[in-house]
This record gives C-alpha cells, structure tokens and sequence, in this order.
C-alpha cells in the first residue's frame, strides 16, 4: 500500500482537508452530548457520568409541555403538508407541461427561497390583526405556519418518487376496467407510499427544528422545545438544555437512518 | 393539428393539475406568501407608540433603512448604525460563503471520489449535521469558543494562553457559528456536482500534460461551477438572513440584519421599519437567486450548444 501510484482523481491537501472538516463537524456536537451526561454542575471540566440532566429535564414540567407541544405541531403541520403536498405533485407531474405549472412550483417552494426572519416578520403582523378581528389565540397560527413552510420539504421527494414511476401499471389497472379511484387506491398509493412517508420525515423534523418562525407566531406561554431551549441558554441554564440536545439528536439520528433505508436505490 | 378530443384532453388534464396543486397553494398563501404583501404594506405605514402601526402614509420607513433624524435640528443623517449592520452582515455572509467553499470542495471531492460503498457512508456523516437542529448545533460551538470553553481550556492547559481568548460575542465568532452551521449547504451541492463528472476528462488532461493546478483550475471547476453557484446561494442567503447564530454568539451587540429586523418589533417598537428592512433583505435574496437562475440557465445552454 505504500506506493498506489498515480491516481487522476487524487488533488494534494484535498484528503486531510475533509478529514479535518469531519473532525470539526463532529467534535462540538460530541462535546455536547458529552457534557449531557457530566456530573459537575459547571459544563467547564468534566466530573463523572450522570443521567441527572435527563432525569431532571423529564421531570420539568416545563420540558414537558414544551416537548408535547412541539410534536403535536410537527405531527399535525406535517400531514397537511404531506396530504396537500401529495396532491400538488399529481398535479404537477405525468401530464403534459400546461400554462402555469412554473408558477406552482415557485409558490411551493417559495419557503425555500425567503429568508426565515421575512416569513416570521410577515406572519407576526398578519396573525396579530387576525388576532384581534377573531380573539382566538390557539396553537392554530403556529400549526398554520408550520404546515405551509413544511409543504417543500413534503413535495421534493413525493415528485422525485412519482416522476421515477412506472406509468404502464396505470395503464395495466385502467385496462382491466379498475376506476381512476381505484387505479389510484390500489396501484399509485402503495407505490408512492415510500416517497410520501420521507416526505412526512422531512417535514416533521423541519417542523421540529423551527425557532425563528415559531419565535414570531406564538402566543404566551406557548413554548415549543427549540423556544424553549432558546430562552434557557438564554439564561445560562445548559446542562438540562444539552440533555435535551442529546435526545433530540438521537432522534435525528434514527429519523435520518430510517429515511435512507426508506429511498434507497434497491441495487 | 391537434384533434378536438386531444384539445379536450389536455384541457382537462390542465384543469386537474391546477385542482390538485390549489389545497398547497391556499395553505401557501395564507401561510406564508400573502403576509409577505401586508409587510410591504406596512413599510409605508406609520409606527404605533406601543407596536403595531398607525394607519397614514409615510416614507420614514424606508428613509429610516439608511438615514435617521439628528436629535437636535431634525436634520437627516446617515445612520451610522444601520449602516454597519449591513456592512457587518455582506461581510460575515461573504466570508462564510467564500470559507465553506474553500473547505467544502475538498470534503465534497473526497466524498464523490470513494468506492461506490463507502460513498453513502460519508454523505450521511454530512447529512446528519445538515439536519440536526441548528440551534444545537450553535450551542454545540458556542461551547467550544466561550471564554471557559473546550478551546480556551486546552489553550491555557497547554500553555500557549495565559488568558482566555475572548472570541465569543465577536464577529469571528458569528464567522465560525455560521461556517460550522452552514457547510452542509455548500457541501451536498458540490458533491451532487462532482458526482456527475467525468473523471476521464482529468485523464485526458494529463495526458495533454496539464500540472495539477491547471486541472483543477482549468478543468473540474468550470465543469462543476453549477453545484459552486448552488451551493453559494445555498450558504449566503440563510447567513444573510440569520438570526439565531448571532443572537446566540454574537450577544446582541454584533446583530445582523436578522437580528436588527427583530429589534423593530421588539424593544424598537418601529413596524414600519422592520417591515422595510424586511423587504430590503427580500430584494438583496432575490437578486441573489435570479442571478443563480441567469447563470444555471446560461450553462445549460453551452452544455447543449
């Protein structure tokens, strides 16, 4: 192995950059999950291993209906957005290119393209006065909010899932005297079940993830986790903060695996 | 000439199309395109003394962006402050573009140049930072600059220091939150870019004796300049618009336009203003992407050409 010879794709320095760039991606995320299990109240020297951080963070009730909330947002955000997102990419794909189908897909994906801070400034004054006209303060703003912005993250791998579909099965189900719903119920759905359970993922972790908008649109007391841990850190209140960081990145973790067994190329 | 029943058939198939996309679409426009006209609106309102505004025609809004009024003759001035967080945000923005691109073609070149099997591998190590929260992640290094941090203790440990290092609540510091937040973007890009070349293209380089600056130079980077385009944009609007890596390093005095637009509806009690700098921030984004657009659409035309 000493000498592998000349190799076309090999650049000098290109190597030990990356493996520096993966250090220094992983690094401060392990110093984090790290000090989520230090026993020394100071997050500066590390005293010995303890689950305290996370027994602590469970029982705060704080945490809890935090933790609560910011799910029942992403689960209800995310199947609308799942739901509709599923429906604009029949629309969308598999027929022939018609007069503003540019148009839908710059609105769809318009969350992708507007920098948070615009959309949370937006959303903030069109609440406050639909605030006022209507008195209701639920968490119907930030499932509204989350649902739209999540509606991309849905549609990219739905579209991607249906556009690599084979259409003769249609055609198959359709000459054997099947209706479209049935063609649909019993042919299209199972096949692009993978895609549009990614397409959830994505948009509940997206969901999930989300401070700045959230920030904008809540009401009082309406803490979603990433607010939650905001104002913490906020007030130099950490070790809780990073336990949950660990969970959370944990769950990503899982999130993302899954994910990619999900719409992996079958070689 | 299309026959009747085909005209017909395409126009129902138009028809479909618009009736499946209109549930997103109305989901869209209330919640997150039709707001962005009432903040157009309201840049050209007057403030509200508790928040919110007044309804009268004015321009201050948009004045205020660059000018503010002199407290003694009412004169307008240019409003130093204002002017350095934009300075401050084009920079930081800049300098985080230009450094994940530096440190991002090299990782995006290693990853697109494994086996077939170890690539997944190594996409996956990029793609869990990518979608691990970006407020752990500002956490993760705000604990690794701050003045008790891992960096500052092996420093003093190692005596290089005698004191800590005062990095966080700097521009530096929102520079390297914002580089070690973002690099993802730039990397999935390039990769997807690189993915697609055709090595023998370097082969054939060399074989032309080119060294191997002129390769790169002359080669691979104009062939992958669609993935270093995405991937900039992909870098440089977020970071202009970010919010939450310079509130948590830069400790609310080295705010970015993200953080200057939040003032506005906080403690600044300003609306109007925070709705201009709102759609300043808007244009400067979408001038960004339609220069992306001029210059993806110009390349496909040579690839085809």
């Amino acid at each position: 192995m000493a000498d592998r010879g000349f190799s076309v794709s090999r650049l000098p320095g290109f190597t030990p950059t990356a493996m520096l760039v993966f250090v220094a991606l992983y690094l401060p995320i392990l110093m984090l999950v790290a000090f989520s299990f230090n026993a020394g109240k100071s997050v500066a020297s590390f005293e010995g291993f303890t689950l305290q951080w996370f027994v602590k963070a469970w029982a705060n009730d704080h945490v809890k209906d935090a933790t609560l909330r910011s799910l029942v947002i992403a689960v209800v955000a995310a199947s609308v957005a799942t739901v509709v997102a599923t429906a604009a990419a029949l629309g969308t794909t598999r027929r022939k290119a018609f007069k503003g189908q540019t148009f839908i897909y710059v609105v769809i994906n318009q969350p992708l393209m507007v920098p948070e801070i615009v959309t949370a400034v937006a959303l903030l004054i069109f609440f406050a006065q639909i605030k006022v006209l209507t008195g209701y303060q639920g968490l119907g703003y930030l499932v509204t909010a989350h649902a739209a912005f999540c509606i991309p993250f849905a549609y990219l791998p739905i579209r991607a899932r249906l556009e690599g579909m084979d259409l003769t099965l249609e055609s198959a189900a359709a000459d054997l005297y099947a209706s479209p719903w049935q063609t649909f119920r019993f042919v299209t759905l199972p096949l692009l079940l993978p895609g549009m359970i990614a397409g959830f993922m994505l948009a509940f972790v997206t969901s999930l993830d989300d401070v700045v908008i959230t920030l904008f649109v809540k009401s009082a007391g309406q803490d979603t986790l990433p607010t939650y841990m905001l104002g913490q850190i906020r007030r130099q209140i950490t070790t809780e903060v990073y336990a949950i960081s660990t969970v959370l990145l944990g769950l990503t973790v899982v999130l993302l695996t899954a994910f990619f067994l999900l719409t992996r190329k079958k070689d | 000439m299309a026959s009747e029943a085909e005209t017909r058939q395409v126009a129902a198939s138009t028809r479909a199309g618009w009736l499946l996309s209109t549930p997103a679409l109305v989901l869209l426009a209330f919640g997150a395109i039709g707001p962005l006209l009432i903040v157009v609106v309201y840049s050209f309102l007057l403030p509200g003394k508790y928040g919110n505004v007044e309804w009268g025609f004015s321009l201050d809004a948009w004045r205020g962006i660059l000018f503010t009024r002199d407290i003694f003759d009412d004169t307008l001035v240019l409003a130093d402050a204002h002017l350095s967080i934009f300075w401050r945000s084009v920079k930081l923005s800049t300098l985080t573009t230009l450094f994940t691109f530096a440190v991002g073609f090299p990782t995006a070149w290693f990853i697109a140049t494994r086996p077939q099997k170890q690539r997944a591998f190594w996409l996956f190590l990029i793609t869990i930072p990518f979608w691990t929260n970006l407020l752990i992640r500002t956490f993760a290094i705000n604990e690794i600059i701050r003045s008790e941090g891992l960096l500052n203790t092996l420093l003093l440990w190692l005596g290089v220091i005698d004191r800590p290092l005062e990095i966080i609540y700097t521009d530096f510091a929102v520079f390297v939150g914002m580089t070690y937040v973002y690099l993802p973007l730039m990397v999935l890009p390039l990769f997807a870019a690189i993915d697609r070349f055709d090595m023998r293209l370097l082969e054939a380089g060399y074989d032309l004796y080119a060294s191997r600056w002129q390769v790169l130079r002359r080669i691979i980077l104009p062939i992958v300049k669609p993935g270093i385009i995405a991937g900039s944009i992909l870098v440089f609007v977020p970071a202009l618009g970010a919010y939450v890596t310079p509130r948590i390093l830069g400790g609310g005095k080295q705010m970015m336009i993200g953080n200057f637009i939040e003032l506005q509806f906080g403690q600044g009690r300003n609306w109007p203003l925070g709705a201009s700098l709102s759609v300043t921030l808007l244009v400067i984004v979408t001038a960004a992407l339609l220069v992306y657009v001029r210059f993806a659409n110009r390349d496909r035309e040579v690839n085809h050409g």
